[in-house]
């Protein structure tokens, strides 16, 4: 078994050098920082799939919130929307909030005051239906008069880790209502009732351009260590500003991977791991045995959620804007799973590995793909025949199929991944 | 030659075998009954005899041919049927259809059958339309049944079909087991009701840990003091 | 009455056309859900795909020089709809088959259809490109208009061929279906499998042949599905990606392995969003002398803004399984 561990890593970083080799250091450097974010992604879904037995298909939405959350924190101060009346609107708006929610809570205790039935779940709806038109009716109005007085909100202008933080507490704000709502369901349920949340957080944070910008995006958003321009400005040359910077980045991100593997595999193998994978085992018999089900697995689907924020916010950093639509249910929830399909649900080095190996295969089919099709184009029109049209944009979509075969391939002939769960036989 | 045969037939679900080299044989004529304490292995022999889990050793022969491990739809056209025990009609489906799936595997005309069944069980023909989910149990297990003799089966193999019933509906569905048996149908039946089933039964089989404990007419093992002592409450 | 017209040609043109679609990828959810029991992600791209086959054989048709009555890219359907099935029964024999024997749980073959999603997906892309594409780029799109017979009325009802052709197969699928499902000894069998899948095997049921009935289904209403959708707006990769959702939401709401819950499900889906979208203000003006003075009709009174309208099936969905996880129809339970 250590020995698979070895042979793997190994060949993991002989790839990183040869990439390294062949495409140069600052590529290879944002390949591996982004690897490492979409490493901690995996982790996080390997607390809820690997140990907790959650389905979540929602993983988009938490990664959406993650970078929100740090746009929010972290991007300068929007003088001309504290100027203006916007604050006091938006604060309207929460009151409305409020009031619909007081609303919406008294008629769901409706029975209290012996309205029961029928009367109390027409009653709900009604609550419901006055509290969004009451939230609409605030809402609205504050929305245009931002959008058109000052463009939007603007971030905080606070330290960028502060605003990772909060991307891992937002997500975990957001986990607990999904938990909440869904976590009773059977496991198709759950995949279809979390992706759809995580389309409505998505169409939300779209839609709602007076807080995130929308589809205008925004950038740049500063980062956490100095960025290249930064290393420029210190006297060092262009290309090696990049390497420095990247390296810095890659260094804090690395770090944090380390810490929260090292957390995480206490947990694992400590008595709370153990309660957790009896439950993931068999649910019914840990429940028989005075386990409270339903709230350990939501603490799991939160604490799996939180690593999800902050990797999100991670990426979003580092990309230095935050464009809500290119968030893609492949690019962000279905590769976490190969990833973690093909890397071992059940273990945390599976769940690295995967994202690293995962990530990599990612990135590199598309040259790789170009590679090939620039070959057989070639081939074809000296047969005298045309050319492959369009061969950047065909390329690009190599990698999705290339992805789908993986992850297919991985449950037929390894459907416990490349590094399975262990389990201590000690105890 | 045996109607089926079990010769030293060791089978389980994958772990550790569950029957340990049972040896079961009855004729057309016979109504089998294999009797014995929890966990002896009783419905697992017929789930080895109809291909629903694995025979790691042994054989079990129909007329003679081969068919250990052979799968369900292979068993059927051949004459072989069975009502599982539990969940054993379609409740979502009427009585009438439950019962053509029954004929399912046949090519030619199955009117002549759903009568023969219908007359069989006079309960079911006034309820043909209704959906089998909507019946009493005793109803149910005649619709079970009815189901299985729809394919025409030398062969009837019953799982605790008097499990849940109220003693009336016991005696009656033991009836038309005895009367299955008259047309010439050979009946292997597991029960827990033990002196009532060995009282119609021309041969029992009792077994204990997977094994076979004592054979012989259902009236020999009544009167034989061990069989009473250790398996039918002395 | 303009504006009821307006109504009518928003709301229930539109409803109709969307439930339609819904409607016949629910059903095929539905029936892949009662038979094998697990949640067949790859179903949206499965209509993709079968909409881009018959593109294919529709420019084929074109480049002949052919001029057909009805639109190209409906008469090519059946073909498609052999060709989207044999794929279909491919993809079932590539992909699920194994990880069935060896007896994976549905879970298992939930993500090994996002797989094949994945694998379809690109695909698509390689050879289809990522560009838009209309059905209708050599020949015209047949548009209804009804003109009504009272006075005053200025606006037609009106509506496309090919939403009118849509509507004219889902009835039929529907019909074909329902009497396949209670007449044909295979529809029985079929929902005897769907019922009690062990009952069936030892009743001699030949499952393998059920299961192949199912994709046969599935696949070739998925086509049928994807084709009329792409006929009515147009052809693009993400086609049915967009609403693989609503349709799980419809089948969902309907009750999972229930196929007439997936029918209802998918049209009160298919209006639920078109009346969340619709701009009720529309239906005051002709009222607004009757309405006091300081009441002015806002512009806009839809429930929700366009950009949501995707959203309103998934808050439909979650709402459905708070209250009642089983459907409006029971669902199967497993």
């Amino acid at each position: 078994m250590t020995l698979r561990y070895v042979v793997l890593f190994g060949a993991l970083f002989a790839l990183i050098v040869g990439v390294g080799v062949l495409m140069g250091l600052p590529f290879t450097l944002r390949l591996l920082v982004e690897a490492f974010a979409f490493a901690l992604i995996a982790m996080g879904l390997n607390i809820q799939w690997g140990f907790g037995g959650l389905f979540n298909f929602g993983v988009l939405g938490m990664l959406m919130v993650g970078g929100f959350a740090v746009t929010f924190m972290s991007y300068p101060i929007n003088e001309a929307f504290w100027i203006s009346d916007g604050p006091i609107m938006l604060g309207q708006t929460l009151i409305a909030a409020a009031i619909g929610a007081v609303l919406i809570v008294l008629a769901h205790k409706a029975h209290r005051v012996g309205v029961t039935g029928k009367l109390r779940a027409a009653g709900i709806v009604l609550a419901w239906f006055v509290a969004y038109i009451i939230f609409r009716s605030q809402m609205d109005p504050a929305a245009s008069y931002i959008l058109s007085e000052a463009g939007w909100v603007g971030g905080l202008g606070l330290p960028v880790i502060l605003g990772w933080a909060l991307g891992g507490a937002l997500a975990a704000f957001i986990a607990f209502f999904v938990g909440k709502i869904s976590l009773g369901l059977r496991t198709d349920y759950l995949a279809i009732a979390t992706i759809g949340i995580a389309e409505i957080v998505r169409a939300t944070i779209r839609n709602t351009e007076w807080l995130t910008r929308g589809t205008l995006t925004v950038s740049p958003i500063p980062w956490p260590v100095p960025t290249p321009q930064a290393w420029q400005l210190w006297g060092a040359t262009t290309s090696d500003s990049f390497i420095y910077a990247r390296a810095g980045y890659l260094a804090l991100v690395v770090a944090l991977v380390i810490v929260a593997l090292f957390l995480i595999h206490r947990a694992y193998l400590s008595p709370w791991g153990r309660m957790m994978r009896a439950i993931r085992d068999n649910h019914i018999a840990a429940g028989s045995m005075g386990k409270d089900v339903k709230a350990r697995q939501l603490e799991i689907f939160v604490f799996g959620s939180v690593l999800m924020g902050i990797g999100g916010a991670i990426l979003v950093s580092f990309g230095s804007i935050y464009d809500p639509s290119s968030y893609q249910p492949i690019n962000h929830t279905f590769i976490v799973w190969v990833m973690l399909i093909v890397g071992g649900a059940g273990n945390n080095f599976g769940a690295l590995f995967g994202g690293l190996f995962i990530y990599m295969v990612w990135l590199l089919s598309e040259p790789l793909a170009q590679a090939l099709f620039a070959t057989v184009s070639n081939w074809s029109v000296s047969m005298g025949w045309h050319a492959i049209p369009d061969i950047n944009a065909r390329s690009v979509q190599m990698r999705v199929f290339v992805l789908g075969l993986i992850i297919t391939l991985a449950l037929r002939y390894a459907p416990r991944g490349l590094l399975p769960e262990f389990i201590r036989r000690d105890q | 030659m045996s109607l089926v045969e079990l010769r030293d037939v060791t089978a389980g679900y994958g772990g550790a075998p569950i029957l340990k080299g049972v040896n079961i044989a009855i004729e057309a004529s016979d109504i089998g009954v294999i009797v014995g304490p929890n966990g002896a292995g009783k419905s697992t022999t017929l789930k080895a005899i109809f291909g629903l889990l694995k025979v790691q050793e042994g054989h079990v022969t129909f007329r003679g041919r081969d068919i250990t491990n052979a799968e369900a739809d292979r068993l059927v056209p051949m004459g072989l049927s069975f009502v599982p025990q539990e969940h054993n009609v379609f409740t979502s489906m009427t009585v009438h259809e439950n019962l053509e799936m029954g004929g399912f595997t046949r090519s030619d005309d199955i009117t002549g059958t759903l009568d023969e069944v219908y007359g069989m069980f006079p309960d079911l023909a006034a309820k043909r339309r209704q959906k089998a989910g909507e019946l009493s149990g005793g109803q149910r297990q005649m619709v079970a049944m009815g189901r299985a003799l729809m394919s025409k089966p030398s062969l009837l193999m019953l799982d605790e079909p008097s499990a849940g019933l109220s003693p009336r509906y016991m005696m009656e569905i033991f009836e038309q087991v005895a009367r299955i048996n008259k047309t010439g149908v050979g009946i292997l039946m597991v029960e827990q009701n033990a002196r009532q089933a060995l009282a119609f039964a021309t041969k029992g089989f009792v077994l204990a840990s997977g094994q076979n404990r004592f054979t012989g007419t259902g009236q020999e093992l009544l009167d034989d003091p061990d069989v009473a002592k250790s398996f039918l409450g002395g | 009455m303009n504006d009821f017209i307006f109504f009518f040609n928003q709301v229930v043109v539109n409803g109709i056309s969307l439930g339609s679609v819904y409607a016949l990828g629910a059903v095929g959810v539905t029936l892949i859900f009662g038979i094998l029991r697990f949640a067949h992600f790859a179903h949206g791209d499965m209509m993709t795909m079968g909409a881009y086959i018959a593109f294919v054989l529709a420019s084929l048709v074109a480049g002949l020089g052919l001029t057909l009555p009805l639109p190209t890219g409906f008469v090519v359907l059946p073909f498609a709809m052999v060709i989207a099935t044999l794929i279909a029964l491919g993809i079932d024999k590539g992909f699920y088959a194994p990880l069935r024997a060896r007896g994976a749980r549905p879970v298992t073959l939930l993500i090994a259809s996002i797989g094949v999603t994945m694998m379809i997906q690109g695909l698509v892309r390689l050879f289809g490109g990522v560009q838009t594409r209309s059905f209708f780029e050599t020949e015209p799109k047949g548009l209804i208009r009804i003109e009504l017979p009272f006075e005053g009325v200025t606006r037609p009802i009106s509506f496309t061929e090919p939403q009118l052709l849509l509507v004219i197969v889902t009835a039929i699928a529907v019909f074909a279906l329902h009497f396949f499902l209670t007449r044909s000894r295979l529809g029985k069998a079929m929902r005897a499998m769907a019922d009690n899948a062990d009952l069936a095997k030892v009743s001699g049921i030949n499952t393998a042949l059920v299961i192949r009935v199912t994709w046969i289904i599935a696949g070739s209403l998925a086509c049928l599905a994807g084709t009329m959708l792409a006929l009515d707006v147009s052809l693009q990769p993400a086609l049915a990606f967009n609403i693989v959702l609503p349709i799980f939401a419809a089948a969902i709401v309907g009750g999972l392995g229930q196929s007439y819950g997936a029918i209802a499900g998918g049209f009160l889906l298919g209006f639920a969003e078109t009346l969340a979208v619709f701009n009720w203000a529309v239906l005051l003006r002709p009222f607004r002398d009757s309405f006091p003075d300081w009441f002015e009709i806002p512009a806009n009174l839809a429930l929700v803004q366009s950009e949501y309208k995707l959203t309103v099936a998934f808050v439909i969905l979650v709402v459905v399984l708070l209250v009642r996880p089983t459907g409006i129809f029971k669902g199967a339970s497993s």
